[in-house]
């Protein structure tokens, strides 16, 4: 196109590659996380057994999603498990009244609401988001709790646990979904005005108002992403588990958080991308599964997970000297 | 003469306690670059602002290509091609050069996706017109200072700009860099762009403008042809006398050397500072904003670190000191920003006068709050401070209130040093003559005091001996007769043109 | 003075609105103002408003604690186990020396080497519930003599008709008190939050003011901890989990800003009483246990919102 910008475009591909994993790092920790197990147990690298973690950790992912939006614009969203146990009971409860799919866009769209009801809440009154969302996160568990009692909802009819049953290759549905949200939300927050926005608004706020963002109302538009997202996972849950449980998601707000903090996005607002919530997430997958086939007890777990992330925030601060913290 | 593209007539703003605006006229052609100059305070940034939208006037009207105009915000200035460039840029470190460009205003389709390639060809025929030397794709944070001020400019080709105001642009920049953006000044001016250029720097002043308006107290003193006037003529109409400044100096009795500073040094914002300050002496330490001078005074104070230097506190060699142990040695330091590093805003005025000396005050670790309200009150009625009580946050005081209680929080605990930072910006005419004289009190009650200040006239009315800085160097020392504002302008400018002749 | 009831709500919203909620209880359900019922719910919230006293502290320098859930459940069955092994006294010894520890490490990584207090509490959080179960073997734990412990004298005894766990909260609140409206600590505290550079530039050392917050808030989960322990006379492996968030919605309800430098103790006492009494007046009421938590969610908005919107003096952002 011009010359001026050919020093950009013509930089070689490796140095395009290392200046990518430079901001991605985590997929170097996921490979070496990859390896060590690999190495440790002859049954990790297995395509089944890759199949299983992608699974297991869609769930999470798909969270880490709308969370990530949302922490790009320099908010957080504590009441995402809360969302994800209502719809979940709407899908499952409503669906002897109205039939699956009415139940299942309820439960959706219960969701979307809430989301709303969060960002609105925000935007109006300039409260934090911390503690908009840790109201919610306490008020939607009781809601889930007025509305399926304190029992679990059980599916009647159990032809709706075999939805997510479709399998490419060992890629589960569920998979599936997570990965193609995760890279369509990508694709919204590089090339479309909503999420160019979005790093506008987490960079510079005031930037971002005099260029006329209308700010509240992008707010608004993540958090109502973030919470019809919570609402697929706890959908998706239902149907795997064929049951909503109304303790379902307890402090997975807080697991999405530090699959989204690992990847290296940052709670300050405007840095981020989902290509490091996936590497964060599936890093988090890698480690309970990888530990798990090793057998080590559950509380290695625990332990190598909050130690992994002091050490990912250690790290970031030391790679990046940015301020503001 | 062609005819002006923007017109400010008779505008007037006033904010609580001070008239910031009075009656300013004045006009931009087109393809002209008009500087406006004055000292802090003149008015010059509340200007712009209104210009630019971020404030609205009380009166008076702006007539833009011939048209009354309200400039409703900066996104409306923007469209109506009124550009402002901030010395805090606006910009989106994460988003690339094109979109920061087009920040807000990216060309989409209907559903909001981005027409990438008409951005990226929009934002390179703008690069390319300013001659800038990189493309669109790179990310806004990774590009040097200059560089991101570029992205701004190429805003006003993007946006076919009528006018653009750079306010100080050149403070963050090199040489090379600045050679670059005046090069780049040439070339919007050739294009019919009216630019009005507000700097500190008078040699930036006569090597780009045409025009210059100066403000003083916010009226305008004049608008001369750069090519008909001088330097000497300009600082006279910034300085003016105004009857209202009256300077008290203290007796000139020295007793023995309190500070000494030999060699101190930080890579990038001084260099090889050394001087000493007495008791009974008032050293002045005059520079532009930038020079260095904060700098220099909160690394002696320690709350910054520096590579190299010696001090010697009355004669004897210390180790460069922690905040903590310059105040316990009898070090204050009443800082630049009231705000930001002077106070607590939220507390009261009692628990911010202790708040440096939660030691005097207490016994075994207990506030002693009689000690804490007898000095309150102390100072409240020796500063005359109005203050409803001990506890009303100092954040709903006034400017001169608040720094009495700054100025009160380090005189309770009888320092032997006491440097004040800009002490007087920002605070009403009362309030900077009483903090004038307390200057004065000070030194003959045997202080050593070092006042830092950006205004000539303060700094040579209260000090025995002046310093003047130019880009971390110590340029020259004044003494006597020598104190005269034609000195201290001559030192800086020479020296600036110095450095950018190497 | 501004005496009108518009001012009085703006200023004491919070109180008013709770007292009216008080009434309104009261008239429909006669055991609730009863002295017995009162000292029942202040009972009930004496873990949680104990470690609300540290987390208060905390949250006064603009940081967080999420840590505290996990390191009650850590520390009940640290005191629980110890006192089968080692003996009550020995046992408190060592939950509050661990509580001290914890506080510390966590005061570290926040105070000296500047993480984000969010993540490095919420990494804490993980790590202890693994350390939990890696202690306790995944298994719960009982205490082996129950009937015949002074130890059950924290959860179970009686002082003068009023049970202990609301005395040490009590105690705990005033001597929390104490320290933030007449200590040097206190007057740090404030201050770094209130304004950290202008502290900084008053000599204040704010890593180490900082740091303290932790160890306090430590130490008075170390005291939650043994009041918990006494109660149950045993602990689970998840005894403590969500309690970070009561007790952050408790210290919030009382009108402590997360931006730090404004709350007090008694705003915190206030806060985790009214989620009691809501609890306690809701369950009277005949309401289902989970209502009290859609009624938190509403006292919480509408409490920070007005305060903020007091502030700002406008109600909308």
């Amino acid at each position: 196109m011009s010359h001026a910008s050919s020093p950009m475009r013509t930089g070689s591909a490796l140095h395009i590659a290392l200046s990518w994993l430079l901001r991605n790092h985590i997929w170097v920790f996921l490979a070496l996380t990859v390896l060590v197990f690999s190495l440790a147990s002859p049954y990790f690298l297995t395509l089944n057994n890759m199949g299983n973690l992608l699974t297991q950790g869609a769930f999470i992912g798909i969270l880490a999603i709308g969370m990530t939006l949302v922490m790009i614009d320099g908010e957080i969203d504590l009441s995402v498990g809360a969302i994800l146990a209502l719809a979940s009971a709407l899908a499952i409860g409503l669906q002897d009244h109205m039939g699956v799919w009415p139940a299942v866009i309820l439960g959706l769209l219960s969701g979307a609401a809430l989301g709303f009801v969060n960002g609105t809440l925000v935007a109006l009154s300039g409260m934090h988001s911390f503690v908009v969302t840790l109201g919610g996160l306490i008020g939607i568990r009781g809601l889930v709790f007025v509305y399926s009692g304190e029992n679990a909802l059980m599916v009647q009819d159990f032809s709706y646990t075999e939805i997510p049953e479709v399998y490419l290759g060992p890629v589960s549905l569920t998979a599936m979904i997570f990965l193609a949200l995760a890279l369509f939300f990508q694709w919204v927050l590089s090339s479309t005005r909503h999420g160019r926005e979005t790093y506008a608004v987490g960079d510079n706020i005031e930037a971002a108002h005099d260029s006329g963002i209308n700010v509240k109302r992008h707010k608004i538009i993540n958090f109502t992403l973030c919470g019809t997202l919570a609402a697929v996972c706890g959908i998706l849950l239902s149907m795997r588990l064929g049951t909503a449980e109304p303790n379902a998601g307890k402090i997975w707000e807080l697991w999405t958080i530090i699959a989204v903090v690992l990847g290296g996005t940052r709670l300050q607002g405007g840095y981020g991308s989902l290509w490091m919530t996936i590497g964060g997430v599936l890093t988090l997958a890698v480690l309970r599964n990888g530990l798990r086939l090793l057998n080590t007890p559950n509380y290695v777990e625990l332990m190598v997970m909050g130690a992994v992330l002091v050490l990912a925030l250690a790290l970031d601060k030391l790679l990046n000297h940015r301020e503001g913290s | 003469m062609t005819d002006a593209i923007l017109k400010v007539k008779d505008i007037t703003k006033t904010f609580p306690g001070v008239k910031a605006l009075d009656k300013v006229s004045f006009d931009i052609r087109p393809g002209e670059v008009h500087a406006l100059v004055g000292e802090n305070g003149a008015g010059k940034s509340t200007l712009m602002k209104t210009l630019a939208g971020l404030h609205q006037p009380d009166s008076g009207e702006i007539v833009y290509q011939g048209k009354t105009i309200q400039v409703a915000g900066p996104l409306d200035a923007r469209q109506k091609g009124i550009l402002l460039i901030h010395q805090e840029l606006s910009l989106s470190p994460e988003l690339s050069v094109a979109e920061n460009i087009y920040l807000g205003a990216w060309p989409t389709n209907r559903f909001g996706v981005l027409k990438k390639r008409e951005l990226r060809r929009n934002a390179t025929a703008a690069l390319e017109a300013l001659g800038c030397g990189f493309g669109p794709d790179a990310r806004v944070g990774t590009l040097s200072v200059a560089m991101q001020q570029m992205v701004e400019i190429a805003r006003a080709e993007a946006f076919s700009a009528n006018v653009v105001i750079f306010d100080e642009p050149t403070a963050s920049l090199t040489d090379t860099e600045k050679d670059q953006l005046f090069h780049t000044i040439r070339s919007l001016k050739e294009r019919g762009v009216g630019i009005v250029y507000i700097s500190h720097k008078m040699d930036e002043i006569f090597d780009i403008t045409d025009r210059i308006t100066v403000l003083r107290d916010g009226q305008v003193q004049g608008t001369l042809d750069t090519s008909e006037t001088d330097l000497n003529q300009i600082t006279r109409m910034m300085i003016g006398r105004t009857l209202d400044t009256f300077f008290v100096k203290a007796k000139e009795e020295f007793g023995a050397e309190v500070l000494r500073v030999e060699g101190l040094s930080k890579q990038g914002l001084f260099r090889d500072v050394s001087f000493s300050v007495h008791e009974g002496e008032v050293l002045g330490l005059y520079g532009l904003v930038g020079a260095g001078r904060s700098e220099v005074v909160e690394t002696i104070f320690g709350v910054r670190k520096a590579d190299a230097g010696t001090l010697y506190w009355k004669e004897g060699e210390i180790d460069l000191p922690a905040a903590r142990q310059s105040i316990d040695m009898g070090m204050a330091l009443v800082p630049e920003s009231r705000k930001e590093q002077g106070l607590v805003l939220m507390m009261g005025g009692r628990e911010n006068t202790s708040l440096p000396h939660l030691r005097l005050f207490s016994e075994l670790s207990v506030m002693n709050r009689t000690k804490e309200m007898a000095v309150f009150e102390k100072y409240r009625s020796a500063l005359s401070i109005k203050t409803t009580g001990p506890d009303q946050p100092v954040s709903l005081l006034s400017g001169g209130n608040q720094q009495k209680f700054v100025l009160a929080k380090w005189l309770c605990a009888d320092p032997k040093l006491i440097i004040l930072d800009e002490p007087t910006r920002g605070i009403d005419v009362g309030s900077k003559s009483a903090i004038h004289e307390l200057i004065a009190d000070l030194a003959e009650q045997g202080l050593a005091v070092i006042v830092i200040s950006s205004e000539m006239p303060e700094v040579l009315g209260v000090s025995h001996r002046v310093l003047a800085m130019s880009e971390g160097d110590v340029v020259a020392e004044f003494t006597g007769d020598e104190m005269t504002e034609e000195n201290l302008i001559d030192a800086v400018s020479h020296h600036t043109q110095q450095v950018a002749a190497e | 003075m501004d005496i009108s009831l518009s001012g009085l709500l703006r200023r004491h919203g919070l109180i008013v609105a709770f007292l009216v909620f008080l009434a309104g209880v009261a008239l429909n359900a006669d055991a609730f103002l009863t002295a017995g019922n009162i000292l029942d719910v202040l009972r009930q919230v004496s873990i949680t408003g104990m470690m609300a006293l540290g987390v208060t502290f905390v949250v006064l320098t603009g940081r967080l604690d999420l840590s505290v859930g996990s390191l009650l459940t850590l520390l009940t069955v640290i005191v629980v186990d110890q006192h089968n092994s080692a003996g009550p006294f020995a046992a408190i010894v060592m939950t509050l020396g661990a509580g001290l520890a914890i506080g510390a490490f966590n005061g570290i990584l926040v105070g000296f080497i500047g993480l984000n207090a969010l993540i490095v509490t919420l990494a804490m959080l993980s790590f202890l519930q693994g350390l939990v179960l890696f202690y306790s073997g995944g298994s719960n734990v009982n205490i082996a003599n129950a009937q015949d412990t002074w130890f059950a004298v924290f959860g179970r005894g009686d002082f003068l008709g009023i049970p202990v766990p609301v005395i040490l909260f009590l105690l705990g609140a005033l001597v929390a008190g104490l320290v933030l409206q007449f200590t040097t600590l206190g007057r740090r505290i404030y201050g770094v939050g209130g304004n950290e550079t202008a502290s900084i530039f008053s000599g204040i050392d704010a890593r180490w003011t900082v740091f303290w917050t932790y160890v306090i808030s430590g130490f008075t989960t170390g005291v939650a901890a043994i009041i918990m322990g006494s109660r149950v006379m045993g602990a689970q492996n998840t005894i403590g989990q969500g309690y970070e968030l009561t007790v952050l919605a408790g210290v919030i309800l009382g009108g402590t800003s997360l931006l730090g430098g404004s709350g007090s103790v008694w705003r915190t006492v206030l806060g985790i009483s009214m989620l009691g009494f809501i609890q306690n007046g809701l369950l009277l009421l005949g309401f289902a246990y989970y209502v009290q938590w859609l009624v938190t969610w509403a006292v919480i908005i509408i409490a920070v919102w007005i305060d903020l919107g007091a502030k700002r003096g406008r109600i909308f952002a």
